[in-house]
């Protein structure tokens, strides 16, 4: 499973990512989350506003600053 | 038609301006420190103090809360996609429009600019969204609502509306738009279909949101009470109206160029605004006040300046400070005229 999370100005971008390393372990997904802080791949992906989180090539939330909890919810989704 | 009137006037003035939790304060501060010290210079900035924080307080949280569930349902994707489906003015109004109930954080602006611009939305469109963003906000329109009525509160929203989507229209007719960075033109646009949210997502969303934004306004309500209590308590009436009142005919300049340099958010300008209202500051001058402190920052401006060039930053600032101050001067005129 392929997670991406999207953002590098910002505490709250920053905070996105290490939930999401969190959420990932707890649903023990191997693969390692990408950080991805370049403004042009986050716009490649379609997101304005960040922090967002990218599941899958799928964009799952953009502009929200998501919960470890919130997370997890969503990788389960995806599985 | 007289009950409205009440019932409005209960709700400006009992509800969102919370005179009762004035009377609390100064009453607690009478019984605490005697009546002597309550009604001197000291009780009174304090009693003003007190009051003007939990009520700001208060009314950010609620407001917060309220917007932040409003405007989950319009993130800047779907507002980049609503846009590209029209044309000429009715663009540029509905760009206004979306400006006002868009979420975005500054570090968002650029993305924004160069998403809007790559999908062929016009210049005058993407400023008149960047203008009215910090211009005009659902949290001033309960506010200045609990100041000074809901009749100038709406007109201040609608001062603001137009001023953008004026400002978007000249920006863009005059051909100061299309001085935009190169770089922001190469690459594609990309839409995305916005996640679906539900309801208790969007509750966290606005519960987030209220902490996030609290914390982060909590110093510009302490200084703008603080100041506020200075203006009411303090400096001199004759002072302010020599400098501010309605006698000198460059009030309203001194007041958008005094404003401009400086950021606030409109949660701490709103003290300083009753304090120079109460003090006979013209209606106009404390607008443009609120107005230039609130729209032009320093941040934001860095940021702009990274994608478009000199040219068009300084367009932008200009064209935003004239509609201020010509706003400020209609709303002035017009209290004279109608009071």
């Amino acid at each position: 499973m392929k997670i991406q999370a999207l953002g590098g100005c910002c505490k709250k971008s920053t905070a996105n990512y290490e939930n999401a390393v969190e959420a990932a372990k707890l649903c023990g997904v191997t693969d390692e989350v990408e950080h991805v802080s370049d403004m042009n791949e986050i716009m490649k992906l379609g997101v304005m506003a960040t922090p967002g989180l990218v599941i899958n090539g799928k964009v799952v939330s953009s502009g929200r600053l998501l919960t470890t909890k919130q997370i997890v919810d969503l990788i389960e989704k995806a599985k | 038609m007289n009950l409205l009137k009440v019932i409005i006037d209960f709700i400006s003035n009992q509800i969102l301006g919370m005179r009762w939790l004035n009377e609390v304060v100064g009453k607690l501060l009478k019984v605490l420190f005697g009546e002597t010290f309550a009604q001197g210079r000291w009780g009174l900035s304090i009693q003003f103090f007190i009051y003007d924080f939990i009520k700001i307080g208060i009314l950010l949280c609620v407001m917060i809360f309220i917007i932040s569930y409003i405007q989950s349902y319009f993130p800047p994707e779907r507002t980049k996609k609503i846009l590209g489906k029209f044309k000429g003015i009715k663009a540029n109004i509905l760009g206004a429009l979306l400006g006002t109930v868009t979420p975005f954080c500054s570090c968002s602006s650029i993305p924004i600019f160069i998403g809007f611009t790559r999908a062929g939305l016009s210049s005058g469109v993407t400023f008149s969204f960047l203008i009215s963003s910090p211009l005009v906000d659902l949290g001033a329109l309960v506010l200045l609502t609990s100041i000074f009525g809901i009749e100038i509160a709406v007109a201040y929203v609608v001062a603001g509306l137009i001023i953008a989507v004026i400002g978007g229209t000249i920006i863009e007719k005059t051909g100061l738009g299309n001085n935009i960075q190169d770089f922001v033109y190469n690459g594609e646009s990309v839409d995305i279909d916005s996640p679906e949210l539900s309801r208790k997502e969007r509750i966290d969303y606005a519960k987030g949101e209220t902490l996030a934004t609290y914390r982060k306004v909590f110093w510009y309500i302490v200084i703008g009470v603080g100041i506020g209590s200075l203006i009411h308590n303090w400096i001199p009436k004759s002072w302010i109206q020599t400098v501010l009142g309605q006698n000198n005919p460059f009030s309203v300049l001194i007041a958008t160029l005094f404003g401009a340099p400086f950021y606030a958010d409109i949660f701490g300008t709103l003290p300083i605004a009753e304090a120079l209202f109460a003090k006979g500051v013209g209606l106009g001058t404390v607008m443009a006040f609120m107005m230039a402190v609130t729209t032009l920052s320093i941040p934001s401006l860095i940021m702009l300046n990274r994608v478009v060039k000199k040219k068009l930053l300084i367009a932008f600032i200009v064209v935003v400070m004239i509609g201020i101050i010509v706003i400020g001067y209609g709303f002035n005129a017009a209290q004279i005229f109608f009071t």
